[in-house]
């Protein structure tokens, strides 16, 4: 059985949940399942197929499971947000059809991801000057205290998901460029004194810090680390030439702090950031230093920028009674616990959650954006919040496979790198929605609704399968015996 | 790279894994807990949403409870309406979102709010059926109900009734009382529960911890006719007064009987009798023909049971005791700051069923069944024996002595014209041995035992008596409860 076939395969079951899914919907809202069930999977099937039938032509030899993994979580999260609100799909339905537009042209403009290694500077820039978009006077919005959105005339759009695209193309290429350079292979073996003394002196310095300022445990331990690592790194005798460049996303990782004052997606560029040096470098010691100084710089930040801390209390004590009243406060990470407690071991079944207080208002803030995950755990309880994640995790699975069968530096990191964003992106909001880390803004992929989201996983998509075909059509090529 | 690219992936699987243990956490383990936080009020909101099964009398046909709709489409709740108001108040108690639940309301809610385990829940899910809640029928006679809060009107106390062979509670009467349609306004609620002098909230028949006097002889007389420390005919010693405990103990009025039968020594309530007996039973034994009698652990009602008091003996503390107590004084119903015996009126009924159903306890419930909305029945409560508490036959000596104590003793005034009542009063002095606590324990009729029943009524004057002033109550309700009032 070809790819190809194997992804039109793979859409049935997807077809089959949107039917499954509206007419649950239905059944709950209205007690009856109409005509409109199969005319709203059929639509939703029928650009699928759509869909599928564009990479067929273009990209004959992608990863065939990425496109019907998607294609399920966006049937999936539709299905949700039609639960919620029906206008909201509808609009969500019309940003997939602009997506699988976007998703199209993205193919056929770009047949060779290689020639994005071109413009990386630009890329750069163009990813940098999105970020700061949202703390322009005039078009720059402030939701929640972090400034994550533009808004041009009647349309709000979240420049950051296209800022994470732009970052990640142009990390991989210069990455791939300078990953021999960044760090020397092949070192002289020190003599016993000259390595006695390298670890000896920061050692000593770092007992005598922490003698000195009693720092608290946390502390002394990142301090440690940052310390070990730092050694190990300069042993390495790095360029520093070539480490501006990562020096500058460091900058900015936490100027986006300060800037866009938004913990989850600077955690989401960061930590993408750092795999990719890894992957490239294969250098713990660089991990160490970027995620002591992150963390440390997290922390300091979540100290004295009050909104950051608002946060940060808000997830150490979500049931604090004054947290809880205060604007802003605790209200919606508790109100998110509580409908996950509902939803337990099979959930209440589609439709039955509780949203709405029965003299209006809302019970679940953001309900189909930031807490889409917690009304997916209430209706379909834990077996299904489950279910989820793990699609995600073969999304990711197909992701990084892609990256291992590629054959050249660039296009090895550049899945490794997109893999990354979104896996991270899943782990921010879902780690927000359970209390694993605090809550942040950030949407589920393909689930949440939100126009800039679903454009720029789109994209991530269509960038995936360009790179998935050149890869296996390499693979084949090569013959028997290459990589799995 | 290969390499760092698997343990990247790796590093995600380790990441998805703590969010569905996270999940799991909320979702499985933490979630009673949260359900149960202050700030989540999902569960009442829920509850307002579905109207709550109706709670009817035992003729399942009495309304005692209902939900009445406010409100139309998704806005619509339902808030509940007490048609009987206070004759049923501490039995059926509220449920209001602003205060909460109290009596069958809270008892019977998962059945009031079709409140199903997960997998009842995915059952109605694939039958598309909407959440509505069963009805509740319990086993209350209205009737009899509402006699007995008439006769305890301007009073305070409880009359109890129960089918002794069943278990079931035919009258939960306590006052005073209140209007659960009232309480739903925050400022009569606290109140109410402000009232430390009336204490109008709390349910006299299942909560408080009265002295039983004489009625606890009956008690005494079941372990020591049980263990064969005496029978009906035996010979007692029923001078007066005799030294207890090395303090002389007296008989009602002073008065000395010299040497009677045992049967004589009840009929009269002879105290020097009981509590000679009771000294010859042993701490041990006493302790343990009450736990037998139910004593010692909070009463085996479907009732909330943070509204339910264990009865027993009890030190100065209020902490239950098995030991250390003087037994003589216990015997007859009092004791001292060591224990004394402290009682619910519902345990008192339960001592007078147990006797009358040839010794065997059986468990009092106040739901007789739970119907669905389609007339089915859901769920059928059947009678099951707490106890063995004594031999049958011993339970027919007692029966055949308590029938005196009607006929020709201290409860004349229980007597009904055509049935006969068996039965014990008792009158314990309060406050200083400035009022009276009076009571009466009996069952009809004797040849085929119906109804069990305990009357008690708090702080009467001195010169009241339980056989005057608690006995005709009984046989009033007795009357009411056996037809033809």
């Amino acid at each position: 059985m070809s790819a190809r076939t194997r992804e039109l395969f793979g859409l049935i079951p997807v077809s089959l949940l949107v039917c499954a899914g509206f007419a649950a919907v239905l059944v709950a809202q209205s007690q009856q399942a109409s005509d409109l069930t199969a005319t709203y999977g059929a639509v939703f099937l029928g650009l699928c197929v759509f869909g599928h039938l564009f990479i067929r032509a273009r990209l004959p030899d992608a990863d065939p499971y990425l496109y019907p993994l998607a294609a399920l979580l966006a049937a999936f999260g539709l299905v949700m947000i039609y639960r919620i609100d029906v206008e909201l799909a509808r609009e969500q339905a019309q940003w997939f059809v602009i997506g699988l537009v976007l998703f199209c042209a993205t193919i056929y403009l770009l047949p060779d991801h290689h020639v994005l290694e071109r413009y990386r500077y630009t890329i750069a820039a163009v990813g940098i000057a999105l970020l700061m978009l949202p703390r322009f006077p005039v078009i720059g919005e402030q939701v929640n205290g972090a400034f994550l959105a533009v808004k041009v005339g009647p349309i709000q759009f979240q420049p950051a998901e296209f800022a994470k695209l732009a970052i990640i193309v142009f990390l991989a290429s210069y990455l791939r460029d300078t990953r021999d350079v960044l760090v020397r292979s092949r070192l002289k073996p020190l003599t016993p004194t000259a390595q006695a003394l390298l670890y000896g002196i920061p050692a000593l310095f770092f007992l005598l810090l922490v003698l000195a300022l009693g720092l608290a445990p946390v502390a002394a331990v990142l301090l440690g680390v940052f310390t070990l690592s730092a050694v190990s790194l300069v042993r390495e005798r790095p360029s520093l030439k070539h480490f501006g460049p990562l020096l500058l996303i460091w900058g900015l990782a936490m100027l986006m702090l300060i800037v866009i004052r938004d913990l989850g997606s600077s955690l989401m560029f960061f930590g993408a950031f750092l795999a990719l040096v890894y992957v490239a470098t294969a250098r713990l010691s660089i991990v160490g230093v970027g995620a002591t100084l992150f963390l440390g710089g997290a922390a300091y930040l979540g100290t004295t920028v009050s909104h950051v801390q608002s946060r940060f209390d808000t997830w150490l004590d979500p049931f604090d009674p004054e947290l809880y009243e205060a604007t802003g406060g605790s209200f919606q990470i508790a109100q998110s616990l509580f409908a996950q407690a509902d939803g337990g071991l099979f959930g209440q079944g589609f439709g039955q959650a509780l949203l709405e207080l029965p003299g209006g208002g809302t019970i679940l803030p953001a309900a189909h954006t930031d807490l889409i995950y917690a009304v997916i755990t209430d209706e379909l309880g834990l077996f299904g919040a489950a279910g989820l994640i793990l699609v995600y995790l073969l999304f990711v699975a197909r992701g990084f496979k892609t990256a291992l069968v590629a054959s050249d530096g660039f296009s090895k990191l550049l899945a490794t790198g997109l893999t990354a964003v979104f896996a991270l992106q899943v782990f921010v909001i879902v780690g927000g929605v359970t209390k694993v880390i605090p809550l942040t803004g950030v949407t589920l992929p393909f689930v949440s609704y939100g126009g800039s989201s679903i454009l720029a996983n789109m994209v991530l998509l269509a960038l995936l399968l360009i790179v998935s075909d050149h890869a296996r059509r390499d693979r084949d090529r090569a013959g028997p015996g290459g990589l799995v | 790279m290969n390499r760092q690219i698997v343990q990247l992936f790796a590093l995600t699987l380790v990441l998805f894994g703590v969010l569905i243990a996270f999940t799991s956490r909320w979702t499985v383990f933490e979630a009673a807990s949260l359900e149960d936080n202050t700030l989540n009020r999902r569960g009442l909101i829920e509850q307002q949403q579905v109207p709550r099964g109706l709670i009817l009398a035992r003729d399942g046909d009495t309304v005692l409870a209902q939900s009445d709709p406010r409100g139309r489409g998704k806005q619509r709740t339902y808030v509940r309406s007490y048609p009987e108001g206070e004759t049923f108040g501490h039995p059926v108690g509220y449920s209001y979102i602003n205060i909460g639940e109290a009596g069958i309301e809270r008892s019977r809610n998962d059945a009031l709010t079709g409140d199903l385990n997960e997998f009842g829940t995915i059952f109605r899910e694939l039958q598309s059926k909407e959440r509505e809640g069963d009805d509740v029928v319990t086993t209350l006679d209205p009737a009899a109900q509402r006699q007995a809060m008439e006769l305890l009107a301007g009073k305070s106390g409880s009359i109890v009734a129960v089918e002794p062979s069943t278990g079931r509670v035919r009258v939960m009467a306590s006052t005073p009382s209140y209007d659960p349609n009232l309480v739903q306004d925050q400022r009569v609620f606290e109140a109410l529960v402000e009232d430390t002098e009336q204490t109008p909230l709390f349910n006299r028949a299942v909560q408080t911890n009265y002295q039983p006097g004489s009625t606890f002889k009956v008690v005494t007389a079941a372990a020591a006719l049980d263990t064969g420390k005496v029978t009906p005919d035996s010979i007692v010693d029923g001078s007066s007064p005799q030294t207890i405990s090395g303090l002389p103990l007296a008989n009602s009025g002073g008065v000395s009987y010299g040497p009677i039968t045992f049967t004589t020594a009840l009929t009269n309530s002879v105290n020097t009798v009981f509590a000679k007996l009771g000294e010859q039973v042993g701490t041990q034994t006493l302790v343990e023909y009450m736990e037998r009698f139910g004593f010692y652990k909070d009463p085996q009602l479907d009732y909330p049971e943070d509204s339910m008091r264990a009865s027993g003996v009890r030190n100065a503390d209020q902490r239950l005791v098995t030991s250390g107590f003087d037994v003589g004084r216990v015997a007859i119903g009092q004791g001292g700051a060591e224990g004394q015996v402290q009682v619910t009126p519902l345990q008192m009924a339960q001592v007078a069923g147990a006797v009358a159903n040839g010794g065997k306890l059986i468990r009092p419930r106040l739901t007789d069944r739970i119907v669905g909305q389609d007339g089915r029945v859901e769920e059928q409560i059947d009678p099951a024996t707490q106890s063995q508490v004594m031999k049958p036959e011993t339970a027919a000596e007692l029966t055949e002595m308590m029938t005196d104590v009607v006929n020709e003793g201290t409860g004349t005034a229980a007597a009904l014209s055509d049935v006969q009542v068996a039965g014990k009063t008792g009158t314990a002095e309060v406050r200083n041995e400035t009022l009276n606590q009076v009571w009466f324990i009996g069952f009809a009729p004797v040849d085929d035992p119906q109804y069990a029943i305990a009357v008690t009524l708090e702080d009467q004057p001195i010169g009241t008596s339980g056989g005057a002033n608690a006995a005709p109550l009984a046989a009033q309700v007795l009357q009411t409860l056996l037809g033809g009032g």
